[in-house]
């Protein structure tokens, strides 16, 4: 009963296969897996505009959207219906080929994105020995359309939030994949299949996943600080920072193609949430050992919706950053202590079994951590305001 | 040579093509993130999974970036609206694109009598190139990250230079 619940889709798909002939069954299970992806994550991703928009209202003292259908929950489908009927307007000076090009290309390569994430047990579309690799190519391949949208635009405030965007996203780049390492140098594969099995162990009723190592912690968070600016969502919006650049890479766009560009960018989060799910927090494994009953989906659909909340919760809470900040961030701290991690990580590995790789482990980054931070901020003196180009 | 084959050298010679004869220095730049793609899917179909990723990872996301960001940087990019896609002087690109093709084909075809004679397909995994270049070539790899060091440190101090000329 309960194995037949974790496993309902793959069933469901290999019943609908069963009525093909059998030189067509491999090929249709692969449509029928693509067709999977293209239906769940954007209903995620209208449930995830709701529920943003609604979780920001709450943080800023005001309802949010209440009046398409009950607590306003029918608002994603309004939204839909209004950017379809909206016009869509092309710049007269843009470069209209590439300008049509860039949020196709976008929406594109992020949904190849989820062709390696196993959002459950065997259910995983193209099973890679490469599959962190594939990710992290994909990821890259995004900026190329973010240029190509802000360069055809032919609009200075397009330009700038597109090489903002760029510059930011591949600062940020380098430790997004300096802190997965850890976890590839851990596990010895690079498929996340493989990585997930490695983390559904259990002792004493707890999980093994890598969250609950020294490294693995620390990992996480670096992770997820260069995976909120590589999604360019706040604090590190300034790609598309509205008080000084109207909407950044995409202020050029309407109606559908700015749809399009909505989509791609929650996409986008719902994807590196679903990635961190799968390298830290255990991917589809339940978080104690008596809870195995429930369905692996549930549980990966779950800890992305909860890394979600988290980034949601992020937003509605810290300022935006200064684009000096953020570089000198990526470049000072997170760089430096994400090569950090590698070492103490190769030193969890070969210090074997006990207690004391734990302590010495965790000092180790924590002394590192404190100092970095003690050290760093006695060069910024709190005062009055100094203007360096403007009096 | 399958259909695939023929289809992907189809998309790389089309964007390389574009990439000489274009006009637009950003569509040329575009043009060869096309050759890229399509260079790393020939990989791929050679059942080259590393070398077909880290192309698309090194050359799609950064490469093609920088060349873009050069481009952008160094001069307008604003092209003068007077008529045409190609370049007026498209002949001289394609001539000098097919003399490095010649000297780089002329070159491999020389090397392939001092290569060990492949007959069956080797089925590399990415754990035996790591294995490989941490053991075997791990010199030609340090002297490389030197090399890439050194010119990180050189364009660092390019870079502060300027900032002390403007104060």
């Amino acid at each position: 009963m309960f194995e037949k619940a974790d496993q309902v889709f793959l069933l469901l798909r290999d019943w609908l296969v069963g009525f093909l002939p059998p030189g067509w069954r491999s090929a249709a299970g692969v449509v029928l897996g693509v067709i999977g992806i293209i239906a769940v994550f954007p209903g995620l991703f209208a449930i995830t505009t709701v529920l943003e928009r609604k979780g920001l209202g709450r943080m800023q003292n005001r309802l949010g959207p209440n009046r398409v259908g009950p607590f306003g929950i029918l608002q994603p489908i309004a939204d839909a219906i209004k950017s379809l009927t909206k016009e869509d307007i092309v710049p007269l000076n843009a470069d209209a080929v590439v300008h049509f090009l860039a949020p196709v290309f976008l929406v594109v390569v992020v949904f190849m994105g989820f062709a390696v994430l196993p959002v459950g047990r065997n259910m995983v579309l193209v099973n890679m020995d490469s599959g962190l690799l594939f990710y992290f190519a994909m990821g890259a391949s995004t900026e190329v359309s973010i240029f190509m949208a802000g360069w055809s635009s032919r609009n200075k405030y397009s330009l700038l939030g597109a090489m903002r965007a760029v510059a930011q996203m591949i600062s940020y780049e380098v430790p997004l994949l300096l802190s997965s390492v850890v976890i590839v140098m851990m596990t010895g594969s690079l498929s996340l299949v493989k990585i997930v099995e490695a983390q559904n162990q259990y002792s004493w009723g707890l999980p093994h996943w890598y969250i609950f190592t020294p490294w693995g912690c620390a990992a996480f968070v670096m992770y997820a600080v260069a995976a909120t600016a590589e999604t360019n969502r706040s604090p590190f919006d300034l790609p598309e920072g509205e008080s000084e650049l109207v909407a950044g890479y995409f202020t050029e766009y309407s109606g559908f193609k700015f749809a399009l560009f909505f989509l791609g960018e929650y996409l986008a989060m719902l994807s590196i949430s679903g990635l961190g799910t799968t390298l830290f927090l255990g991917g589809w494994s339940a978080p104690l050992a008596v809870l195995n009953w429930v369905p692996s989906w549930i549980w990966f659909f779950s800890k992305v919706m909860l890394s979600i909340s988290v980034l949601i919760w992020v937003r509605g809470t810290l300022p935006r950053l200064r684009q000096d900040q953020l570089m000198n961030f990526a470049w000072k701290f997170v760089l430096p202590m994400t090569l950090l991690n590698l070492m103490v990580a190769a030193l969890w590995r070969f210090m074997g079994d006990g207690w004391a790789r734990w302590v010495i482990c965790s000092a180790i980054l924590l002394l590192v951590y404190v100092g970095a931070g003690r050290v760093g901020m006695r060069r910024e003196h709190f005062g009055p305001r100094t203007y360096r180009y403007a009096e | 040579m399958s259909f695939v084959f023929w289809f992907l050298a189809a998309i790389a010679v089309a964007g390389a093509l574009a990439a000489v004869l274009l006009k637009n220095l950003v569509h040329c730049a575009l043009a060869l993130t096309v050759v890229f793609t399509g260079l790393a899917l020939l990989f791929l179909q050679l059942d080259a999974q590393f070398a077909g990723f880290a192309q698309i990872l090194v050359y799609v996301g950064a490469v093609a970036i920088l060349v873009v960001f050069a481009i952008l940087l160094t001069r307008s990019s604003e092209t003068p609206k007077d008529g045409g896609v190609f370049s007026r002087t498209w002949m001289a690109g394609l001539v000098i694109a097919a003399a490095v093709f010649a000297v780089l084909g002329w070159a491999v075809l020389q090397s392939e009598a001092g290569l060990p004679h492949e007959t069956a397909v080797p089925n590399v995994t990415v754990q035996q190139i790591g294995n490989a270049l941490m053991g075997r070539y791990v010199l030609p790899l340090e002297i490389v990250a030197l090399l890439l060091t050194a010119a990180m440190v050189g364009a660092v101090i390019v870079a502060m230079h300027e900032m002390g000329d403007a104060k």
